[in-house]
């Protein structure tokens, strides 16, 4: 199963490092502190669906899965804390934007690879349309289902 | 107070709100919600308020209510999220009419004057962020180190002298390419292995999450105009880091000769 060839003691660091690091994004955005145990938690697990999903699929595929799993939990903790659905969708995004594809994008065009450059970019590019086709079509559904459990 | 002395108030309120929401990274249509929100709340049938990325257009005035007209320009600045909670929350007391107005004047200037976290937890943070993020991407913990102290030394730079004292671009082109200087210096003494972990954790920092995140969401609402510019500020941020990186590069091979990284 190529589900199980992710080493489970590397798996366990790089979602830590996730929970860490989108803490830190949270608290350079300015947001509240009540909230950060939410955003490393939403991190952690979108970095998780990622790397679980990469070996099996394309860094594409794996970040939209990834940004699926992000949105519905941003949006289940928005409406039970009563905030603004962007304090966990923005740190918690950051981990899967394609900071990496940049990097080699400028890499091989310095190193006049010019194929491999217009291969990471266009990996980049591919990435980022996955954040925007799940942050379009999770947001399509409706408010109420998010609403699920909740007492009025 | 008199009849349009008060509408008067309610409309500067409810700019004040928007403002305060826009410049700290908040989404079109908060924006544009809230500030109906508390128009219609305290009464205010006629106002009618147009929002772009960087200004908020404010009239009112039928045959009942006065006319009043403001536009706000709001300058793009740095995301502070506690701040967009804050309006969130107040909108929400508004709503079930906890506050008057003179309440909500005095809760819009706490707010505005909240402080941001300070510098120097601000760099730690970078600095941790930065460690976590190359080790995402394939570093070891040498990698993590490095990467911890290009992160703090980059914040410095960003805080210090690039937000403060240089154009977006210019203050980009130079994070970048300090990051790459940087990274490139601990790769060849070899206190890091892994350049490409190394650059990561520096220039994940500078990724545009908040005008990305928005100009998407702002997009799928219908907000074309702000989401286009917020989309086009991030592109432009993404494409300094890749010409910062590629400048540092380039200088870096021309000063030794061609040496491969």
């Amino acid at each position: 199963m190529t589900l199980f060839s992710v080493n489970l003691g590397y798996l366990l660091v790089q979602t830590l490092a996730a929970a860490i690091g989108t803490v830190g994004f949270s608290l350079l955005f300015g947001a509240p502190m009540r909230y950060y145990a939410y955003c490393a938690l939403i991190g952690a697990t979108g970095w998780f669906f990622y790397l679980i999903a990469l070996p099996a699929s394309s860094s594409a595929i794996a970040t939209f899965i990834a940004t699926v799993v992000v949105i519905l939990m941003s949006r289940w903790y928005a409406v039970r804390k009563r905030c603004p659905v962007t304090i966990f969708l923005i740190s918690g995004i950051i981990p899967l934007v394609p900071g990496a594809g940049i990097y080699w994008a400028a890499y091989y065009m310095v190193t006049e690879e010019f194929a491999m450059a217009s291969a990471k970019g266009l990996e980049a590019c591919k990435v980022a349309v996955a954040i925007v086709l799940g942050i379009v079509f999770v947001f399509e559904l409706p408010q109420r289902l998010f609403r699920i459990g909740l007492k009025e | 107070m008199d009849h349009a002395q008060q509408e008067r108030e309610i409309l500067l309120l409810a700019l004040k709100a928007g403002k305060i929401l826009l410049e700290n990274g908040a989404e079109i249509f908060r924006v544009e919600e809230t500030v109906d929100r508390i128009c219609r709340h305290y009464g205010l049938k006629s106002a009618s308020a147009f929002v772009l990325s960087n200004g908020i257009f404010l009239t009112s005035g039928d045959e009942e209510e006065t006319q009043f007209a403001k536009v706000q320009q709001i300058p793009v600045n740095n995301a502070n999220l506690s701040r967009v909670t804050e309006v969130n929350d107040l909108s929400r007391r508004i709503e079930a009419g906890e506050c008057s107005l003179a309440e909500v004047r005095r809760e819009l200037e706490r707010i505005q004057s909240m402080p941001d976290f300070p510098p120097h937890l601000q760099i730690l943070a970078a600095g941790a962020s930065g460690a976590c993020f190359s080790i995402m991407f394939h570093g070891g913990l040498p990698d993590a180190v490095c990467s911890f102290f290009i992160g703090v030394l980059l914040y410095l730079y960003l805080l210090k002298i690039g937000k403060p004292h240089f154009s977006k671009i210019v203050c980009n082109i130079l994070g970048s390419a300090w990051v790459t200087a940087m990274s490139i210096f601990c790769y060849r003494l070899g206190l890091g292995h892994h350049l490409e972990a190394m650059m990561i954790g520096g220039i994940i920092l500078m990724v545009p999450g908040v005008a990305f995140t928005n100009a998407i969401r702002d997009v799928a609402d219908g907000d074309y105009i702000s989401g286009s510019v917020r989309m086009l500020d991030a592109v432009l941020v993404f494409f300094c880091i890749a010409l910062g990186v590629g400048c540092m590069m380039t200088l870096y091979q021309t000063v030794t000769g061609g040496v491969l990284l």
